[in-house]
């Protein structure tokens, strides 16, 4: 999905500017991004379908793999193929796995298999299983002579693999799902391919027929972008659970591929959406994960083989070529793969300029150079100036009957960025007087190089700066970027754009209008002037020397400059240390004063118990025997409870507390209520008597 | 003249209360020697703050109300067992004094929850 909604923007963005795009060729970059994408951790690769990816990717960009990949490979294949309970999906990846690798493997066990594919063949239903057992009958074939993989009722099954075919040429995977997809239409040409190639009789050609007509409709049911790409997208997840236009393109190359090789006579697919196919394969890089990797290179590997439209790209090893050093311009042609192409001319037809309508028509021949196998164009034609453009080439073959080999589609728009260096001169920076407009100093300058200039200047003043811009060809040239900047001591900076009339460059700041502009800020200025283009060689950045200002002082109500940024490091320094304010705590009075008052609380009780010696008070009516008990508990009763307060009061909680207190009370009720009914009753015993 | 009049009935007042108070039973003497004796503690509470200022005040209140509030259980214990009482005069002095220790106590629950 991400890479659709990339395409699309830099298809859009394309279209904004030129619909014209480079594509390189697969390169040294694929290798690297090969060995470093398909690596394993001991040798494996996981599945043996994740092998088969890693070992065809290998084998197709030319990279060595490591013996520990073969041996633990080998032991997963030679498992599943001497198993007789072995998937068919299983045994068809084990064979294909086996087919690049050739593992020792035990005779015997390719009639066995060979057997159970057939009877998976007649017993299938669904386009998968139609796939995998021709798929293997097939690579069996191609690895053991002893095992006969005709088939004998081809007809039947080439009728029920068509009969899932859609109307719009695409397929589906089985009678029960309605759904058809593009990646299985790759699958169906594939096997109905394999079909053809295994039958042992003659398949009727009208069948053959329809099939073609199946690709014509497949075609016609590809997506373009406007730079000439062309691919099969996917609306719906298959059955192998992988979604996007990669994967279907991939799969439909695959099976077309296969179909122009077993088909007796010459395809005729259409050579410009082939080319786009191939183009849309180039065009991703380099994929970021091995499963797009293999796809990437395996839909490459079948187009530069591809039977009656094999794909040649065009390609330029620099786009960006210099007037002033005279570079040459150079075209690589050759096939997806990097491989060389057959003898071809190459020809310059047509210069368009970038963002305008000119176009001027060239057609020039470029010279082939065979040690470097490139086409050179020796020298640009005259009226390419510096700037942007879009050169149109066209490829011619030596010998014409390569045509039907062969797609180049056309014509094929490049974008070329032709730079140069840009003459700088008659600079000079000058200082006028505002009314008459009369030269008060003048100074010239050396652009770009060294200078320092010191000027001085009033409010009542003008700074004129000029200077003349040229191309190497002698044109008048408007760069991006021309500006004047003035810094202030203080880190202030205004900046000024220079404008131009033709070839001439020229800024007049008035002071008496900039006069607000520069906050009233009087003091030295440093100058600065920047003339940069991407076409420019020589841009430059170069300061100009200082101007002394004398400004008249700001009125009130004028504005404040604009506060500078503090340096970087300060910012994330320690900031200022917060001194808290704490309230204050109160103040206890001192602790000999604190203990005085403690002794004369004490006090009172003392006088209490004097106070009671002089009346003379005393416990004559003490309970005496067994209800001596109880008194004395009531006593110590009531002291539990006054010490448990005590206790409280230190450490305990409340609802220890209270739970004590209510056991103690209990107790207390108890003993309090015998004794205290027992003293009543004496007492009323006393009174009646 | 007229002061030697006024203090010496004065002086003839308190001699007949004292004579009326010493014809009190023990017992009322010793709970108004009790009630004294809280009054007094309470004072010294109060004097104690006017001094150092009464920062944690509930303390401070806890303190004077637990005195305050033991004087006045011991006021209405006396009011109770005062046999020229005839209010209370089919009151036991033992349910009494009963009321008495049990109120003390919840006051004192009370006041050691507050001293903090």
């Amino acid at each position: 999905m991400d890479r659709n909604l990339g395409i699309l923007v830099a298809a859009l963005l394309l279209v904004a500017s030129t619909t014209c795009a480079i594509f390189n060729p697969v390169s040294e970059s694929h290798r690297s991004a090969a060995s470093e994408l398909f690596s394993s951790a001991d040798g494996s690769f996981g599945s043996l379908e994740e092998t088969y990816e890693a070992l065809k990717t290998f084998e197709v960009l030319g990279i060595e793999k490591k013996p520990e990949i073969r041996t633990s490979a080998c032991v997963s294949v030679v498992k599943i193929l001497s198993s007789t309970s072995s998937a068919l999906k299983d045994l068809f990846h084990a064979l294909r796995v086996n087919g690049v690798l050739k593992c020792e493997l035990n005779d015997q066990d390719f009639p066995g298999i060979g057997s159970k594919l057939k009877d998976s063949l007649n017993g299938a239903n669904s386009l998968l299983d139609f796939y995998y057992s021709i798929g293997g009958l097939m690579l069996i074939k191609d690895q053991t002579s002893e095992v006969d993989v005709h088939i004998s009722d081809a007809d039947r099954i080439f009728r029920s693999i068509k009969a899932l075919s859609q109307s719009d040429g695409r397929w589906r995977l089985n009678s029960n799902n309605p759904e058809s997809s593009n990646d299985a239409a790759g699958i169906a040409l594939e096997s109905l391919a394999g079909v053809i190639s295994l039958a042992s009789s003659e398949i009727d050609s009208s069948l053959i027929a329809t099939l073609k007509n199946d690709i014509s409709k497949l075609f016609d049911g590809v997506e373009k972008y406007d730079d000439g790409t062309c691919f099969f997208d996917e609306k719906l997840v298959d059955a192998r659970g992988h979604e996007g236009p990669l994967s279907a393109s991939a799969s439909v190359v695959r099976g077309i591929t296969a179909f122009a090789a077993v088909s007796s006579e010459n395809l005729n697919l259409p050579g410009e959406k082939v080319l786009g196919l191939a183009k849309f394969f180039l065009g991703i890089g380099i994929p970021g994960s091995a499963k797009d990797l293999y796809y990437q290179i395996d839909a490459l590997s079948c187009l530069e083989s591809i039977r009656g439209s094999v794909p040649l790209i065009l390609s330029l090893p620099a786009t960006v070529l210099s007037v002033t050093k005279k570079d040459q311009l150079k075209v690589r042609v050759s096939t997806v793969l990097g491989s060389s192409a057959p003898p071809l001319s190459v020809k310059l037809m047509q210069i368009f300029v970038s963002g305008s309508k000119d176009a001027s028509v060239i057609d020039q021949k470029l010279k082939f150079d065979p040690e470097n196998s490139v086409h050179v164009l020796e020298t640009l034609p005259t009226n390419v100036d510096v700037g942007n453009y879009i050169f149109s080439f066209e490829i011619i073959f030596d010998e014409p009957e390569h045509k039907n080999k062969y797609a180049t589609g056309g014509r094929t728009r490049v974008p070329i960025h032709v730079t140069g260096v840009i003459k700088i001169d008659s600079g000079e920076i000058a200082i006028l007087e505002n009314d008459l407009g009369s030269v008060e100093t003048q100074k010239k300058l050396d652009l770009p190089g060294e200078s320092a200039v010191a000027l001085s200047a009033n409010h009542l003043q003008k700074l004129r700066l000029s200077f003349r811009l040229t191309t190497p060809f002698g044109q008048v040239f408007k760069p991006h970027q021309a500006f004047l900047k003035l810094k202030h001591e203080s880190g202030v900076e205004h900046i000024f754009v220079v404008a131009n009339s033709g070839k001439k460059f020229e800024i007049i700041l008035d002071f008496l209008g900039l006069v607000d502009k520069f906050f009233y800020l009087s003091g030295t200025y440093d100058l600065q002037l920047t003339v940069g283009d991407s076409v420019m060689e020589n841009s430059f950045l170069q300061p100009l020397g200082h101007i002394e200002l004398d400004l008249p002082e700001a009125p009130e109500k004028a504005a404040r400059p604009p506060p500078q940024p503090v340096d970087m490091y300060s910012r994330y320094g320690p900031k200022a240390e917060i001194s808290h304010i704490f309230r204050v705590p109160e103040k206890r009075p001192p602790r000999e004063l604190s203990l005085a008052f403690f002794g004369l609380v004490i006090l009172p009780f003392f006088g209490f118990l004097a106070g009671l010696f002089h009346l003379r008070a005393n416990l004559k009516n003490f309970p005496k025997s067994i209800h001596a008990t109880f008194a004395i508990l009531f006593h110590l009763g009531i002291a539990a409870v006054l010490s448990l307060y005590a206790l409280f009061w230190f450490k305990l909680d409340l609802f220890t507390t209270l739970k004590t207190l209510g056991l103690l009370g209990i107790f207390l009720m108890f003993v309090g209520h015998k004794t205290l009914s027992h003293l009543a009753s004496t007492s009323a015993k006393l009174k009646t008597t | 003249m007229v002061k030697s009049a006024t203090t010496k009935d004065a002086q003839a007042l308190i001699h007949s209360l004292r004579s009326a108070y010493a014809a009190t039973p023990i017992n009322l003497k010793i709970i108004d020697l009790y009630i004294v004796f809280a009054v007094v503690t309470a004072l010294i509470q109060i004097a104690y703050v006017a001094v150092v200022g009464s920062f944690p005040f509930n303390s401070f209140l806890s303190g004077v109300l637990s005195c305050v509030g033991t004087a006045v259980l011991a006021v209405s214990l006396r009011i109770q067992v005062n046999k020229e009482n005839k209010e209370f005069k089919d009151l036991p002095p033992e349910r009494a004094f009963a009321d008495f220790v049990l109120c003390n106590l919840v006051l004192h629950l009370v006041i050691m929850n507050f001293l903090g």
